[in-house]
Order: C-alpha cells, then sequence, then structure tokens
C-alpha cells in the first residue's frame, strides 16, 4: 500500500473482521467450552460463558463409554495410511503428465477427476458386496484403500499443478547428470516439490479424517474411526451435551490441531493447487 | 524432454493410477448396471434377473424421484450462493490491513476441519435445539417462540450448516486471488474516477472469475454427495432427501438393491452431465 | 576421448520437419559453436546429440560408439543449461557431487574433484552456499564445475551466457575458453552471438532452418562465406549487398562488401552518398551512408571507419570497395570463386 490507511479504517475493518471471524469460530468454541461443564450447567437457561465449575468428568466418561482411543488410532491409521498409499502411487503418475506430457494428457487428467464425480452411494452396494467376498469389511485395508481411491484424483490433480512450476531444465539436467529416473524423483523432484507435496498431503489426511460415507457404511467396529464414534453420539440417548461436547472435541481436536501448527502449508494445499 | 524412453518411463509411471481408477470405477460401476436390471431385495429372497428397465421406470415415475432432485439442486445452488458472495465479501474484508490478521484467518479456516458428523451434531443439539439449542435461548431472550429448525426449516438448516463448513474454503482461495490482483490496477481505476462500487464491479469480480469458478468445480464435486449432515440431522426426512441419499435409502434401508442401483446409475448419468459441464470450464483454464 | 559424428541426422516434431538430415563430424577436442538465427534447431541439434530428445533418423557415433539410442545418463556427455538448471535445495557442493554421487564415486575421489573444480572456477568461497545466495556468474560456474567434475567425453553449453550483463559475459568468455585450452576436452557450444562464435570457436558451424550453410574456422567464414546466408550472417556490422548493373559489373548476381572494407572519400570513389547516422564507438565510427547512385540490397550501406575520422549527418561521401575485397555470388547465392 502506497498511501497511508487511515486508523479509523483500520480500526472498522478490524471490528468487522474480528466480529465475523469468532461468530465462525464461535461453534467450534462453544463445544470445547460445554465439554468441560456438567451436564446440568451445559443446558442452563441462560447460557453460562466461563463462569462455571471446570470439570474433565466428561472425557472420562466418554472415554470410558466409547472407547475414544481405538476410534482415535483407527482413524489415524486409516488417513494416513491412505494419503501415503496414494502419495506413492500419484507422485509417479503426476510426474509422468507434468513433464512427458502426450496428446492425451490433458484428457486423461480430466478423466481422472471425473471419477471423482462418480457418486458414491452408485457403486455402494457393489463394494460391500466385493469387500464381504475378500472378507474385508470392516478391516484397515479396505478404508485404507478406498479412501486412497476417492482422493486419488485430487491428490494427482495438486501434484499436477505443483509440478508444472519446477523447470523442466532441472530435470534433464539431472539426467544429464547420471540420474536414474528413480534418482532424478527421489534426489531432485521431491525434495523441490517438497512444500507442493505436504500441502498435498495435509489436505488429504483432513479429507480422509472427515471422510463420512465410507467410513460409515464399511465399517462396524473393528476399523471405525472417529466419523463412526461420533455418530453413535446422534441416537436421542446421547443427547447429553456435555458428553456430546467433549466426544466432538476429542474427534476434531488432533486435526484441528495439525491444521494449525501447518497453517502455511495448509493454506495453500487448501486451494487445491488450483489459485496461485 | 521426450524421448522414447522417457515416454515409455511416463507411460509405466502413470500405469498404476490409470489401472486403479479404471478398475475403480469399470468394476462396481458394471455391477450396479447389472443389478440395476434385477428384481434384487436380498431381505425377501428375491434375486430375479432380469426384468428390464423396469426398476428405472418405477424409480423415475415415483414422486421421490423428481422431489430428490429438486432438493438436491437446491441444496447444492443454495450452499454454492451462501459460500460463494459470502466468500467473495469475506475476502475483500480480509483483505484489509487489519490487527491480527493471522489469527482471524485461522479462526476463519477452522470451520474446514471440523469433521461433517461433529458439525451436523453440535448445530442439530446446541444451537438448532427447540428447547436448549442456543438459538432457542437467543429467540426468547427477545422474546419470539424458538423455531423447530430441522422440522420447520429442514433445508434451510442444512444449507446453513454446510455452508458454515464449506465458508472457509471459498474465502481462502477467493482472498487468494484477491491478494494476487495488482494494487496498480486499481489505483489507475482510481485515477480514472470509478467509484469503489465499480471498481469492485469491473476490476475485481473479473479478476476473482477464474478463483470462483475452481471454488464452484470443487464443491460441486464434494457438495453433490452430501451424506453425514442429513443422515446425522434429519435422516432425509421433511423434504431433505437428496438424490444420493434416497439411493442410499433404497439400496441400505429398504434393501431394494435392484431399485436402488437403478436410482444410482441415474444418479451417475445426472452427476455425468453436471461433470461435463463443470470439466469444459476446467478444460479452458487448464489452458491458461 | 570424444569424437561425436552425426551421420543423416533428422528431427521433426510431428509434421515439422525443424531438421533435415544433416551429416556433421565434431573431432575430439575441438570447440565448436552452433551459430543460427532463433528457431533455426541449435537448441535441438545439441540436444539430440545429448539424448534429450530422440532422433527421427540418422545415427549419432560418440568415440565410434552407436549411441543413437543410448539415454543421456549412459552418453558420457555433460551439458550447462542457460538457465543453469541447479538444484535449488542442494548447496554448491552437494550440486557439483551430485553426478559423482550418481556415479558412485568414492568420496575421497568426489572431494579431490570438487576442490579441483572449485579451485579453476574460483568457487571455493562459496561450496556451503545455495545456489539462490549466488550471482547469476557463480551460478553458471557452479553450472560448469557441475559439468567438469562428470571428466565427459563432451561438454554440451546451450547459450550459458545469455542471462549475463555485458561485462560479466566477456568474462566468463575468456574462461570458458581457458577451460577449453587447459581441458582439451570437445566442446558443443550454442549461441546466437556471433562474437562469442568468432573469439571462441575452433570450428563453427552455421545453421539455418536445420540446414547447415557452411562449417568452418572462425576465419574462413569470415574469408570465403560459402552463400549469401553465412557471408551476411558472419561479421559484424553486416555485409553490404549490391545488385543489378553493381553486380553484373563483376559477372555476379549480387556482390558484397564488408564495411570495414569500404575506402571513404570526401571527394571522389565510386558510389556517392549522404550519411545518415554516424555512430561514433571511439576507436571505430560506422557510418549509415544512404547511396545516391549505388544498387544496394538495403537502404543504407555501413562502413566502418577510424574513430578519428570528423563526418558527420549530411556530409557527402564517395565509397570505394578495397582491391580483392569484393564478395561475389551467383543467382542461386552460391560464391564465385
Ligand atoms: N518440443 C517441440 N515441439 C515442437 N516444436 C519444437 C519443439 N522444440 C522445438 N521446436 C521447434 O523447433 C525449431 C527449432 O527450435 P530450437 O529450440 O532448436 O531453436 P534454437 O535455434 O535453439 O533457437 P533459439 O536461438 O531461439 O534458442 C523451432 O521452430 C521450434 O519451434
Ligand atoms: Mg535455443
Amino acid at each position: 500500500m502506497a498511501r497511508a490507511v487511515t486508523t479509523q479504517r483500520k480500526i472498522v475493518a478490524t471490528a468487522a473482521a474480528w466480529i465475523i471471524g469468532l461468530a465462525i469460530f464461535f461453534p467450534i468454541l462453544w463445544t470445547v467450552l460445554t465439554s468441560f461443564k456438567t451436564e446440568a450447567q451445559a443446558i442452563a437457561d441462560p447460557p453460562v460463558w466461563f463462569g462455571f465449575d471446570w470439570t474433565l468428568e466428561n472425557y472420562s466418561v466418554v472415554q470410558e463409554r466409547s472407547n475414544y482411543f481405538r476410534f482415535l488410532m483407527n482413524s489415524v491409521i486409516i488417513a494416513v495410511g491412505s494419503t501415503v498409499l496414494g502419495l506413492l502411487i500419484a507422485i509417479p503418475s503426476a510426474w509422468s503428465m507434468a513433464f512427458v506430457p502426450g496428446k492425451r494428457t490433458k484428457d486423461v487428467l480430466m478423466w481422472m477427476l471425473s471419477t471423482k464425480m462418480l457418486p458414491a452411494v452408485g457403486v455402494l452396494f457393489p463394494i460391500v458386496l466385493i469387500a464381504r467376498f475378500l472378507d474385508l469389511y470392516d478391516t484397515h485395508i479396505l478404508l485404507i484403500v478406498v479412501l486412497m481411491l476417492m482422493n486419488l484424483p485430487i491428490i494427482i490433480w495438486m501434484l499436477y499443478t505443483y509440478f508444472k512450476e519446477i523447470p523442466v531444465d532441472i530435470l534433464e539436467a539431472a539426467r544429464m547428470d547420471g540420474a536414474s529416473l528413480r534418482s532424478e524423483i527421489i534426489y531432485v523432484l521431491t525434495p523441490m516439490a517438497l512444500p507442493g507435496i505436504a500441502s498435498t498431503m495435509l489436505l488429504n489426511i483432513i479429507l480422509a479424517w472427515n471422510e463420512a460415507f465410507w467410513t460409515l457404511n464399511l465399517t462396524t467396529t473393528k476399523a471405525a474411526p472417529l466419523t463412526a464414534f461420533i455418530a453413535s453420539y446422534s441416537s436421542p440417548e446421547g443427547l447429553f451435551y456435555a458428553k456430546l461436547s467433549a466426544a466432538s472435541t476429542m474427534a476434531i481436536a488432533p486435526i484441528l490441531i495439525m491444521g494449525w501448527f501447518s497453517q502455511k502449508q495448509l493454506v495453500r494445499g487448501l486451494t487445491f493447487g488450483a489459485v496461485k | 524432454m521426450a524421448t522414447q524412453h522417457s515416454r515409455a518411463a511416463a507411460r509405466l509411471m502413470n500405469a498404476p493410477a490409470v489401472f486403479v481408477l479404471l478398475v475403480w470405477m469399470l468394476i462396481p460401476l458394471c455391477m450396479t448396471i447389472y443389478f440395476s436390471f434385477m428384481d434384487y431385495r436380498p431381505l425377501r429372497g428375491v434375486a430375479d434377473c432380469c426384468v428390464g428397465f423396469e426398476n428405472y421406470e418405477r424409480f423415475v415415475t415415483s414422486s421421490s424421484f423428481l422431489s430428490s432432485v429438486g432438493t438436491t439442486l437446491l441444496m447444492v445452488g443454495g450452499i454454492l450462493a451462501i459460500t460463494v458472495i459470502g466468500g467473495v465479501l469475506l475476502a475483500l474484508l480480509l483483505d484489509q490491513p487489519i490487527w491480527g490478521q493471522g489469527i482471524v484467518r485461522i479462526l476463519v479456516i477452522a470451520p474446514f476441519f471440523v469433521m461433517p458428523t461433529v458439525s451436523a451434531l453440535v448445530w442439530k443439539n446446541m444451537f438448532m435445539n427447540p428447547v436448549n439449542g442456543l438459538f432457542a435461548y437467543l429467540w426468547k431472550f427477545f422474546g419470539a417462540t424458538p423455531i423447530d429448525w430441522l422440522s420447520e426449516l429442514p433445508l434451510f438448516s442444512i444449507i446453513w450448516i454446510v455452508s458454515w463448513q464449506w465458508l472457509p474454503f471459498a474465502t481462502l482461495i477467493l482472498l487468494t486471488a484477491v491478494q494476487s490482483l495488482s494494487s496498480e490496477q486499481l489505483e489507475a481505476a482510481e485515477m480514472d474516477g470509478a467509484s469503489a462500487l465499480s471498481r469492485f464491479y469491473y476490476i475485481i469480480l473479473p479478476h476473482l472469475g477464474r478463483a470462483i469458478t475452481v471454488v464452484i468445480l470443487i464443491q460441486t464435486i464434494f457438495l453433490l454427495s452430501i451424506f453425514a449432515e442429513i443422515f446425522v440431522t434429519t435422516n432425509g426426512a421433511f423434504g431433505t432427501r437428496t438424490l444420493t441419499y434416497l439411493v442410499y435409502q433404497r439400496v441400505l434401508e429398504s434393501q431394494n438393491i435392484g431399485l436402488g442401483s437403478a436410482g444410482g446409475i441415474l444418479a451417475v448419468i445426472l452427476a455425468n452431465i453436471v461433470a461435463i459441464f463443470l470439466m469444459r470450464i476446467v478444460g479452458k483454464n487448464l489452458d491458461n | 576421448m570424444g569424437r561425436i559424428t552425426l551421420d543423416k541426422v533428422a528431427k521433426s516434431f510431428g509434421e515439422v520437419n525443424v531438421i533435415p538430415p544433416l551429416d556433421l563430424t565434431i573431432e575430439d577436442g575441438e570447440f565448436v559453436v552452433f551459430v543460427g538465427p532463433s528457431g533455426c534447431g541449435k537448441s535441438t541439434l545439441l540436444r539430440l546429440i545429448a539424448g534429450l530428445e530422440d532422433v527421427s533418423g540418422g545415427q549419432i557415433r560418440i568415440d565410434k560408439v552407436d549411441a543413437t539410442h543410448t539415454p543421456p545418463a549412459k552418453r558420457g556427455l555433460a551439458m550447462v543449461f542457460q538457465s543453469y538448471a541447479l538444484y535449488p535445495h542442494m548447496s554448491v557442493r552437494k550440486n557439483i557431487a551430485f553426478p559423482m554421487k550418481m556415479a558412485n564415486v568414492p568420496q575421497a575421489e568426489q572431494d579431490k574433484r570438487i576442490d579441483y573444480a572449485a579451485k579453476v572456477l574460483n568457487l571455493s568461497d562459496y561450496l556451503d552456499r545455495r545456489p539462490g545466495q549466488l550471482s547469476g556468474g557463480q551460478r553458471q560456474r557452479v553450472a560448469i564445475g557441475r559439468a567438469i567434475v562428470r571428466e565427459p567425453a563432451a561438454f554440451l553449453f546451450d547459450e550459458p551466457l545469455s542471462n549475463l550483463d555485458a561485462a560479466l559475459r566477456v568474462n566468463m568468455r575468456l574462461e570458458i575458453s581457458e577451460l577449453h585450452n587447459n581441458l582439451k576436452t570437445t566442446m558443443i557450444y550454442v549461441t546466437h552471438d556471433q562474437v562469442e562464435a568468432m573469439t571462441m570457436a575452433d570450428k563453427i558451424v552455421v545453421l539455418q532452418a536445420g540446414v547447415i550453410e557452411q562449417v568452418g574456422s572462425p576465419l574462413e567464414l569470415y574469408q570465403t562465406p560459402r552463400n549469401l546466408f553465412v557471408a551476411g550472417f558472419i561479421g559484424s556490422p553486416k555485409m553490404n549487398f549490391f545488385k543489378g548493373a553493381d553486380a553484373a559489373g563483376h559477372d555476379a548476381a549480387t556482390i558484397g562488401v564488408r564495411p570495414e572494407h569500404l575506402t571513404v572519400s570526401t571527394t571522389e570513389g565510386l558510389w556517392k552518398g549522404t550519411v545518415g547516422v554516424a555512430e561514433h564507438l571511439g576507436s571505430d565510427t560506422f557510418l549509415y551512408v544512404h547511396p545516391e547512385t549505388a544498387d544496394t540490397v538495403e537502404d543504407t550501406i555501413t562502413v566502418r571507419v577510424d574513430g578519428e575520422m570528423a563526418l558527420r549527418h549530411g556530409d557527402t561521401v564517395w565509397l570505394t570497395p578495397q582491391d580483392g575485397k569484393t564478395h561475389r555470388f551467383d543467382g542461386a547465392g552460391l560464391r564465385i570463386g
């Protein structure tokens, strides 16, 4: 900005931004606050803000009742597993389309993205059948593979846009320097695209973590992740606000914390590599 | 850089991705097509092949089909409208010089991290509940009768919840785009005597065109398959049954696989129509 | 060793025929420069030799071995790119070490070669920096260092100096020439700067639209250009061409006289004209003369005179070609005699 901004204008903008920001954040804040209240305080009329007896009781009850940590472990395994598997398949694919483009590259990319448009319900039953047939229903492997397939087009797309920014010269230089294709990808391409790869990874962990259709329909107990954990609180007898809040907080905290710590890469990733 | 070696290598490197996606797309889809021509109701032990287009006919002619398509369009359209308009305004606001920009940005992004099941549950119980929800208190505070949001305004409520989740995404992309607008352009327009409104209309909005396209494309991909929010809140009741959800109910709840599969295929066809339309736009964007 | 032979090598991109079949031999230890106008296929030819592109036909032999289908990594050549193409995430040392790492050269040997390259190229103080922290000239040296340590059969340079400013370009030009004198390794150098070509080359290859117009030492090209294109392309300022009666007098379709081979007089001579622009470079002055009588191809005749000569805009001058310095070309543009 070449001109000095008037303080008055800055104050107005700041106030507006903070009010809207807090309003958007409020449901999360309220959930976290409620999770530390007793059930009575949680539905007190009028609502209590901070002046309540903080308690951790809800958390221990939730853990006892639903074994939170098992769901958490499942979520971590599924989210990380599907992302890593996805990257392993997507990096070579994105490399080939970004650096050895052919006549049909664009069509292939489009086709890949269009598989993402396939409504999951259309293939739900066959997938359930196949899963049962292979004896994979309610296993980590199944969810890792299915979520990987769900997100693969997006991973490839993002990596493709990031790879596109890397000058071909440098890869050719590596080739002239005697690097094999493997070394070229491991020692040159991957380190150079690391920020992009990190963004892709983070975004996909979030997408996999929050995915609810397949995780709800392909698991019962053994491999059920946090989406299922929280869905079990939607039944009427779960209507205890404090416990519901504790469970909700526990379900979203890991991703929220991860998201905040890696804000910079994430913001990049959130744009799906589509806007610079 | 395109020698036979590298082209062969490229084909090899792309093969796994193409292969798994092809399998993922084709096998279940073929099975669904097959089932859609059967009278297949496992719970009743019925599995008759082949009933021709009977399932399609029944699915299309049932009153729930058209209404579910309408619901889907309303829902996706409503969410897109709210998030795009809200996102543009919010992006313009966040682009202003303000104190604590980083923190505000964190606050605004947060809903994107919240899993749909959680956000639906939290909104449903803690905000929209007609007895204990915060909105009810607010209404009572102003002397109004609390609204039972999810049964009186169910579609709006779901649009509201999903918009809350996707607003951060739209805002962030649009903010990135706004920030890439050169201030020289705006200053030039100001020198030419353009008012703030016409500057927005003639310079900022066209500049955001590409970003808005991207927002619409990506959100549509995700919104067409909204599931958890409906599952947790209304379970498809009160006119919130989207096409996706209708098919889901036919397949899993009433276990009418044949009928559900026919619906699934219809959903796939409709989604593809939308997809072709959207792909055109992205294809254009890919070029530049 | 580094003798490179191109045998009927051709290249087309789809329908577009960029290089029709051509033959060329580059002797071991030679410094060969490819020159030609932009888009004539210099880079393409270099990349064919490097193996970064496939030939559409013909054979490439490196030291008598057919390398036509050998991948670039195995050809034993090193390339220096116009953009330097350094690995931004590696230190200078790692950049230089990379080709040796790929070849599994023992660590001790690696260190030895890095030290040598760093000394030759004045990079010793920068070994731990990243490329982003170097100036353009230093980056170019790192790129060359990376090429040296491979001990390649030949170095390939694709316009390595075009991103540098004028002064630095002169320096680097000298350094590369010196490097060649020390290493005595074959070097193939692409440029469209003919000063670089004239000063560095043992042998210049002039290309136009993928066709070799002439191959020869810088002086050969200057003194006996084989055709109009080479005559016009080599030499700066450009050769003046005359046609019509002036050429017919020499039994030619076109004659050419270099600006430095015209004698200027204010009183008498062959062609009369008025001085348009006079560019004073100090040591030399370039006069752009508008002819009254001569039948020229261009609008003006360029003349190179001594810097002391006091001529200015609007003066009337007479120009006369020096004896035996007139180049004659036939109707097809080929040199006569
Ligand atoms: N990958 C390609 N596909 C199609 N045409 C190409 C390709 N690479 C080069 N060309 C064409 O081949 C011709 C020669 O290109 P090349 O890069 O070799 O020219 P050059 O002599 O190096 O030019 P410059 O001096 O500008 O670098 C050009 O007309 C160019 O358009
Ligand atoms: Mg070139």
